[in-house]
């Protein structure tokens, strides 16, 4: 043995860099935002100088102030999370089990769109399904879409720029869960008598469901936290939770209603992820 | 007659199984072309218009110019912002692999106390939103004055970075076969040249793969730098300001040459595991 440590430091030594990192870049300034998120102006002071006064309300104001873009944000999120599982999942399916050869070039090519800057392919979006590109003339011209609507700068529009932008989170760790599943399974329940359709339900599925939890967590997660997609896409009309901490951020210099309202997301999203992971019932999530 | 024996020998499939049949031969195949379709949309609109005589603002197809291409600097600060992601992008991944490498192996290779509290502290990053990340981030930054610029963008994009890497390598510890490096012990290796010489090479592709992950997300990353960049432009950045008053065509000229060169890596990063398997 030439290794002098004692074994046990080992694991330690190796933590330590990356955990006082993470420490003091990540956990500290979480709770440096719990600490700002009570604080209120200081009289007389100048824009943006706070001092701490333990003002919990300012979480009650925070949210009652923002419900509609908070209930906004949650509703989109959940929406391009089902519609990103429904488009994923079969592409994903697909992949695993039916390409052959192919699998590997087919997967490279689901990731390869991710390279090109996600903002300029929301960018293209807007284009594409703006009043320039050919998308909204030729559904008016097949009178599929009135005169006067539009596409862009609505919620729908927000919804598909998330889905479409999320996708690559759902859809590599559904294929890695259905990748892991033994074919002979698949195979077994056909010799038992069962249809496609009873096998897909009763054997695929339940097996996927690492990869469906991982997925639609690694989906609903930034997609709750979105401002981009919003700004981009939608109008003043879709604003989500996200665009309000941003413009408290940069625009107004409230940094104690930024703090609260980021609390506060962050809360909910973790409330709902527990409540999520025990309802689905796996463990299996890093 | 043929025909006549081959029916009588074959039981009629009723039509609800051929159904499901043909469904699972083609309806999928059909239902790949269109996600495919629908993945490239824009990627394939992009690296169209990069090729639009459009002046300043990119919005209405012009005409055919391959000057964009020719000269992808002709923008003002194009360069200079793709400069600033690219240095950014290989500092954080610099620091993130080895950071992150250094805990997916302690995690992956070691039973120690406060083990799964690690596996928290790793997964809890991912499950924090990004605008979470950033503001609280910039909040720390402020308290001790220092202002927002290159270095604070670099620590940022670390530290959302690292958890990516521990969990893409550690997926790839957990695949190795134990007995490779048994063998190795078994040749009176000791454990250093055991680790140097069979391990790593054989978890390399795993940090490699990492590596690619965490400069993709350093590089296309646009909320949490928005908070911590402060007056320093980013490629999205400047994407994101363009975008208000249209974004000059060298910028698709840049987003479809990413794209090309990601997809080249990753493709020959699959011929040469192809041939290694051989």
């Amino acid at each position: 043995m030439n290794i002098t440590l004692p074994k046990v430091r080992v694991p330690y030594l190796l933590l330590f860099p990356g955990f006082a990192f993470l420490f003091t870049f990540f956990i500290l300034p979480i709770v440096n935002l719990a600490q700002t998120s009570t604080e209120t102006p200081i009289s007389g002071g100048d824009t943006g100088q706070y001092e701490q006064t333990f003002a919990f309300s300012n979480y009650l104001h925070a949210f009652l102030d923002n419900r509609e873009q908070f209930a906004r944000s949650f509703i989109f999120a959940t929406l391009s999370t089902i519609f990103a599982l429904a488009i994923a999942y079969p592409l994903a399916y697909a992949i695993a089990f039916k390409s052959g050869k192919f699998k590997n070039i087919l997967l490279v090519l689901v990731v390869a769109p991710f390279f090109t800057s996600f903002l300029l392919r929301t960018i293209a979006w807007k284009q594409i399904l703006g009043e320039e590109g050919f998308v909204v003339p030729t559904l008016r011209t097949l009178h599929l879409l009135g005169q006067q609507t539009t596409i862009t700068s609505t919620s729908v529009a927000v919804v598909a720029g998330m889905t479409y932008n999320f996708l690559p989170f759902m859809t590599l760790p559904l294929y890695a869960s259905l990748e892991r599943i033994d074919p002979r399974t698949i195979e077994a329940s056909g010799d038992l008598y069962a249809n496609a359709l009873t096998t897909f339900r009763r054997v695929t599925v339940p097996l996927s469901m690492p990869g469906v939890v991982a997925g639609t967590l690694l989906t609903f997660i930034p997609a709750a936290g979105d401002y981009v997609n919003a700004s981009i896409l939608g109008s003043p009309n879709t604003k989500m939770i996200g665009n309000v901490i941003e413009s408290r951020y940069f625009k107004i210099v409230d940094y104690p209603t930024a703090a609260a309202l980021s609390f506060t997301l962050m809360a909910a999203i973790l409330i709902l992820v527990t409540l999520y992971i025990r309802k689905a019932g796996t463990e299996e999530l890093v | 007659m043929s025909t006549k024996i081959k029916d009588a020998s074959i039981p009629t499939i009723p039509f609800k199984a051929r159904l499901s049949r043909w469904f699972g031969r083609n309806l999928l195949r059909i239902y790949m072309i269109f996600g495919f379709t629908y993945l490239f949309i824009p990627v394939a609109y992009t690296f169209a218009f990069s090729f639009n005589d459009s002046g300043k603002s990119n919005l209405i197809w012009k005409g055919f110019t391959l000057n964009n291409w020719k000269n992808p600097c002709g923008a003002p600060e194009v360069c200079s912002a793709l400069g600033n992601s690219i240095k950014i992008g290989l500092l954080a991944t610099t620091f993130a692999t080895i950071l992150g490498t250094m805990i997916a192996f302690a995690i992956g290779r070691y039973q120690f106390k406060g083990r799964s509290s690690s596996n928290l502290l790793i997964f809890l990053p991912m499950a924090t939103p990004e605008i979470v990340l950033g503001a609280s981030l910039l909040s720390l930054f402020l308290v001790f004055k220092i202002n927002p610029g290159f270095w604070p963008t670099v620590i940022a994009h670390v530290m959302f970075c690292i958890s990516f890497v521990v969990v893409t390598v550690k997926a790839r510890i957990a695949s190795l076969d134990p007995r490779l490096e048994q063998a190795a012990m078994d040749l009176y290796a000791n454990e250093l040249e055991t680790f140097r010489r069979v391990t790593l090479p054989l978890v390399a592709p795993g940090i490699a793969g990492a590596a690619l992950l965490a400069f993709s997300l350093s590089f296309d990353d646009f909320i949490i730098t928005n908070f911590n960049s402060g007056t320093l432009i980013t490629f999205p950045k400047f994407v994101y300001v363009a975008a208000a008053r249209g974004i000059p065509a060298q910028a698709n000229v840049i987003g479809s040459s990413m794209f090309f060169l990601a997809l080249a890596i990753v493709i020959a990063g699959q011929l040469v595991n192809r041939k290694k398997a051989r």
